[in-house]
């Protein structure tokens, strides 16, 4: 038998569950070199802002057990030039594209949704917990109030359905995923990084140029997991789940634990074929137990 | 630029911490230029891989050579013969087109990059070489085998000249009829060298080093400021880099 690996998710088709995980997969130009993207199930885009930034001074990553913390500080041509200069060429590789953006304001927000429903991507991806920016960001995300202002807002101003990205870094992460579905987001995505920190013990200096960065690869997995499963309980919405994924049964765990859509983020940096490896392995797992539709496996898992 | 497995064929320690590893390349080693780099796995417990630039290339052959600095090198130096090595690449453009007479500037972990370039170009070269200690010093035999002239220092001076690669290279300019320097080195040593070419109005490409993420372009981590065309910008090191004109990088 063979499974049928497409997943209808707030109204958008894709292929196959995994999705490459914002920040780790540019617009889609380096890793379209290596391989065909239109392989993969979608590509949610860097970051970006309404106008373009610069990023944070360097070193931004280090390495971590089992992981790594970045500091990159949305560095993003801005909004303008990625549905000038970087939307053609993605959308002509044929893949589901999840345009996601930050702003320093909830109208700031709004106003980037627009645009880019006008300009056709499939859905966007509401960052309302990067940990690498003064302003905007994880600000909005800490707080059900913050989360539901932005998430009304952009769903107010956005054709095209809306994914809110929630932070780990919050006290009771189902209460703040409550929050954006009241407020009408479509789909939620989890996990953001974990913050944390290093120091070099000979220099006594932190690792990273802005002394905190997000943590983020297999370390993280069973953190993702456990959030997955608590707020796929909670809301009706469907989830995108992600955070240390890096193979395919890592995958099928989050889909277990109640997501739809499996995120591969840092994976891509250990290898850069990791995301068409996890896809052929979920599919001969969902092939050899007998599962006809991959999504049944969504929320399968057999809690206590 | 590919990923693959590739069959380790000699490990060497040049200095004390300092190896160099030689591995099946295929095409790979074919299509590597001076100043590329490989970015090799080292290790399944270790999420990003080593960035280490391209010492040689020839014959479907590859070799790296690189410091031991943590577990990820570690790991690396202590790869035998006949092991697998996870290596994606080649990355990043090279030094480019070289002719006439090159200036070839390294410091330290620099000078393995500048070795390939020295063998390969069509050009005359003159090395100029520093390094901490006589203790250090590498790859000085293979320089002399394909430079015209090596001039080697240590900041110590228990070998060679004593002192900076700064001395022998301002004096080399005053002599003059050099058409392009390539540097790889230390940041406050591609400085010096930088301006050092700016003054003397010698085309200048350096090799810089950044902690990188991907190595391929899409994760933005190994950024550096650069002023292409005017403006100001964040480049990447391993995709825009890692060699830049001297005169577009922000010093």
């Amino acid at each position: 038998m063979t499974a049928d690996m497409s997943v209808t998710f707030a109204g958008v088709r894709f292929r196959n569950p995994i999705v490459a995980a914002s920040g780790t997969f540019g617009f889609g130009r380096e890793y379209g070199e290596l391989y065909d993207i239109s392989a993969l199930g979608g590509v949610c885009v860097k970051g970006l802002t309404a106008r373009a930034r610069l990023g944070n001074p360097t070193p931004r990553i280090a390495e971590t057990p089992m992981g790594m913390l970045n500091s990159v500080g949305l560095q993003n041509p801005g909004v303008d030039a990625f549905i000038a200069n970087e939307l053609p060429d993605l959308r002509r590789l044929g893949v589901v594209v999840i345009a996601n953006i930050s702003g320093n304001t909830a109208s700031e927000y709004g106003e980037m949704a627009e645009k880019l429903s006008v300009a056709r991507v499939d859905m966007v991806e509401v960052n309302v917990s990067c940990p690498n920016v003064k302003r905007g960001g994880m600000m909005f995300g800490t707080s059900p109030d913050g989360v539901a202002e932005v998430t009304r807002e952009v769903k107010r101003r956005s054709g095209v359905p809306v994914m809110v990205k929630l932070s780990p870094n919050v006290t009771d992460i189902a209460e703040i995923a409550r929050a954006a579905e009241d407020a009408g987001a479509d789909a939620l995505s989890l996990i953001n990084t974990i913050v944390g920190m290093r120091i070099d013990v000979n220099t006594r200096r932190p690792v990273l140029r802005m002394n905190t960065g997000g943590l983020s690869g297999p370390a993280i997995l069973p953190v993702a997991v456990r959030m997955v499963w608590q707020v796929a309980r909670a809301v009706q919405t469907p989830v995108m789940g992600m955070g240390g994924v890096s193979r395919w049964e890592d995958a099928a765990e989050m889909m277990l634990a109640g997501a739809s859509l499996v995120g591969v983020g840092t994976a891509n940096f250990s290898d850069p074929h990791a995301m068409t490896e996890i896809i052929a392995g979920l599919e001969k797992y969902a092939n050899e137990r007998g599962v006809g539709r991959v999504g049944e496996l969504t929320g399968g898992v057999m809690e206590y | 630029m590919e990923r693959r497995d590739c069959v380790i064929t000699e490990n060497r320690e040049l200095a004390d911490g300092v190896f160099s590893v030689s591995f099946e390349a295929g095409e790979a080693a074919l299509s590597a230029r001076p100043g590329m780099f490989v970015h090799i796995k080292c290790g399944d417990s270790r999420i990003l891989r080593r960035p280490i630039s391209i010492a040689d290339a020839r014959g479907g052959e590859m070799t790296v050579v690189f410091e031991v600095k943590g577990d990820g090198t570690r790991w690396l130096s202590r790869r035998a013969r006949g092991g697998s090595l996870d290596v994606l690449g080649p990355l990043g453009n090279g030094f480019g087109r070289m002719g006439g007479r090159v200036l070839a500037v390294g410091g330290g972990m620099g000078a393995p990059p500048l070795l390939f370039a020295a063998r390969t170009a069509d050009a005359r070269v003159t090395a100029v070489l520093g390094f901490r200690d006589g203790g250090r010093i590498i790859l000085e035999d293979e320089f002399r085998a394909c430079c015209d002239e090596v001039y080697v220092t240590t900041d110590d001076g228990s070998a060679g000249e004593r002192g900076t690669v700064e001395a022998p290279l301002g004096a080399l300019l005053a002599r003059g009829g050099y058409d392009l320097i390539i540097s790889c080195g230390p940041r406050p040593m591609l400085t010096a060298v930088a301006r050092l070419a700016a003054s003397f109005r010698v085309p200048c490409r350096v090799s810089l080093e950044e902690r990188m993420g991907c190595g391929v372009g899409a994760c933005l981590v190994c950024a550096c400021e650069t002023a292409r065309g005017g403006a100001q910008q964040m480049s990447r090191v391993c995709r825009d880099g890692p060699v830049f004109d001297a005169g577009e990088v922000a010093w």
